[in-house]
């Protein structure tokens, strides 16, 4: 934001004319200008997002269900009996489960790829572009994959056990509470790797390759140089980046939907697919309260996201 | 200096190779998968005596049922009309935004700027409740004006931050000279700033038509109704049948429906990673 005060107002560079018409003059003014430029942005953001956060929160304060005109004003109520609600206990304990299990390997692993398309190797560009693809491609769709690797019949990883002698008989991926969510675990993994990769590559780029040598020269270890010279350039990079993968897993839907639903018995629900469940039931007070119960806990990493962002900048 | 070159040699295996093959293997499984799957005849697919990871001979009976039994095609327009049409309308508006956060020094501009992030970290699972009912409150449920309209929440946010910062890297001594010249501030802006930007603008339309073509529960629940899925909606809510002859049409369609994204994508990998990175640190 500091380049914000390198502007200069363009009003002390021009020298008055005297004919000019409004238009004219109100183009000089940039704060009118800037607010008419902000405009059109502003009314669909404020439509669609500030509008519906306030409608959503009275929604849920009230008992309304889907094609019934009549809704009363119960306050907490909603909130309240979702805390004695067993899956929706459950659901929060997933979603946290959720981020700790996927979290820290995405960051590793991401880490590691990134170290890796750092160096100078035959082809590279072409493995960065592939390496790239399980975050580009629409995640409903990278999902149905996994819907089969995990599927109780026709899983070649069970096939693989099996044929080495490990398993016997195929592996309830999905139908397993246990089996089911670390199951979402490795695809959410499989998913989010390459946006940390390439996220940690861009900072490694900045990284000073003569202060690495320098530091090699004086005996330093790969060890060594990497937490003094590397870690230091990109960790803010880091930072930010595991703060945006913690809110989007948090946040996460479609990957849950399609490989499981939340079942089975709803023992894999996330914020976003009970929520969906509980519309699917008409009941669109509760639903929306549950969708707001993750209001707090993002507004709390968005602030921190928003600092290191401007520091960044 | 044998010694020294089969050391050099030793640690490249550990510090690249093995490390790269795992990641190909890792990251690239899921789509090999998808492809010979969508491939191969059903008596094969189905034969557990056949190695799963070959393909012993090739069908594409799957990709065709795709496109004569299924509303796949339809699916696909769909998906067309409403990825194009909120990237323009994001884009337009996103042009401004950047615009004026990017080159104009006015009060409430950093608030602003700091505004619009945080609209991009709010998820659809926050809002797609009350949206559902506004959606249906303005009459645009399942019309293409409900992802239209909707879709540019995080677009906008996304697009707005990455044409900030590509206008502050556009020299302001170039406008200033037409502004002196007598050009008015929008000419200055089209005819100067725009052509510069270019690069910037399209990667942010890439960025937008990636997002508009992945996104998934606003579509799930504002247009699904009849033919209006989208090609993410339609595959997991039509394809997927109670017996086992799907899974070579399932993954057809997975093929099918990620190339778009990964043609858009490939064209642009530079930019997409430079803006990715822009927009990972940036908003």
């Amino acid at each position: 934001m500091s380049t914000l005060q390198e502007t200069r107002p363009s009003e002390r560079l021009i020298v008055p004319d005297v004919q000019e018409g409004f238009w004219t003059r109100f183009q000089r003014r940039e704060s009118s200008l800037a607010w008419l430029f902000l405009a059109p942005g502003l009314l669909i953001l404020i439509l669609f997002i500030a509008y519906p956060f306030a409608y959503g929160i009275y929604i849920s304060l009230t008992d309304a269900f889907v094609g019934f005109a009549e809704r009363n004003f119960i306050w907490l109520e909603n909130y309240r009996r979702l805390l004695d609600d067993p899956i929706f206990q459950k659901t929060v304990r997933n979603t946290f489960v959720y981020g700790v299990g996927t979290v820290p390997f995405k960051l590793a692993l991401g880490l590691g790829l990134a170290l890796v398309l750092n160096q100078t190797f035959r082809f590279s560009r072409l493995y960065r572009a592939f390496l790239l693809l399980p975050w580009i491609v629409p995640t409903a769709i990278s999902s149905l994959a996994f819907l089969m690797l995990f599927n109780g019949v026709m899983s070649p990883i069970s096939w693989v056990l099996e044929d080495w002698g490990i398993v016997s008989g195929s592996i309830n991926f999905l139908g397993d509470p246990i089996n089911a969510i670390v199951s979402l675990c490795v695809a959410n993994i499989w998913r989010g790797v390459p946006f940390f990769g390439i996220s940690i590559l861009a900072g490694l780029q900045a990284v000073p390759d003569d202060l690495n040598e320098a530091a090699a020269l004086d005996g330093a270890n790969a060890w060594q140089r990497f937490m003094a010279v590397t870690w230091p350039v990109i960790r803010n990079i880091t930072l930010i980046a595991t703060l945006f993968s913690i809110i989007w897993t948090f946040a996460d839907f479609q990957l849950v939907y399609v490989l499981t639903k939340g079942g089975p018995a709803n023992s894999t629900h996330i914020f976003g697919t009970y929520s969906y469940q509980t519309l699917g039931y008409t009941d669109i007070g509760t639903a929306a309260a549950i969708s707001l119960y993750m209001f707090p806990m993002l507004a709390v990493l968005a602030v921190i996201l928003l600092r290191y962002v401007r520091r960044d900048d | 200096m044998a010694m020294v070159g089969s050391n050099v040699r030793r640690s490249r295996w550990l510090s690249l190779y093995l490390p790269l093959t795992f990641f190909m293997v890792f990251l690239m499984f899921p789509f090999y998968w998808m492809l010979i799957v969508s491939l191969k005849p059903n008596t094969d697919l189905l034969n557990m005596d056949l190695n799963p990871f070959l393909l012993y001979s090739i069908t594409l009976d799957h990709y065709s049922y795709l496109f004569t039994d299924t509303a796949f095609m339809r699916y696909t327009l769909n998906t067309f009309v409403v990825t194009v049409g909120s990237t323009l309308l994001a884009l337009s508006a996103s042009i401004f935004i950047g615009y004026a956060l990017g080159r104009f020094r006015f009060r409430g501009g950093t608030l602003m700027g700091a505004l619009i992030f945080l609209c991009y970290l709010v998820p659809p699972t926050l809002l797609f409740i009350p949206l559902s009912q506004i959606v249906a409150d303005f009459g645009l449920y399942n019309t293409y004006w409900s992802l239209i309209f909707t879709y540019p929440t995080f677009l906008i946010p996304f697009a707005s931050w990455l044409l900030m910062g590509y206008f502050r890297t556009i020299a302001i001594d170039l406008e200033h000279a037409a502004l002196v010249d007598g050009a008015t501030r929008l000419q200055a802006m089209r005819h100067i700033v725009l052509p510069l930007a270019m690069p910037g603008i399209l990667s942010a339309g890439i960025f937008c038509f990636t997002l508009g073509w992945n996104e998934f529960l606003y579509a799930l629940v504002f247009m699904s109704s009849g033919d209006m899925k989208t090609v993410p909606v339609g595959v997991v809510t039509d394809l997927i049948r109670a017996d086992v002859y799907f899974w070579g049409s399932l993954m057809a369609a997975g093929i099918l429906g990620s190339v778009p994204v990964a043609v858009a994508y490939s064209f642009f990998v530079d930019n997409y990673i430079s803006g990715m990175t822009a927009g990972a640190t940036k908003g």
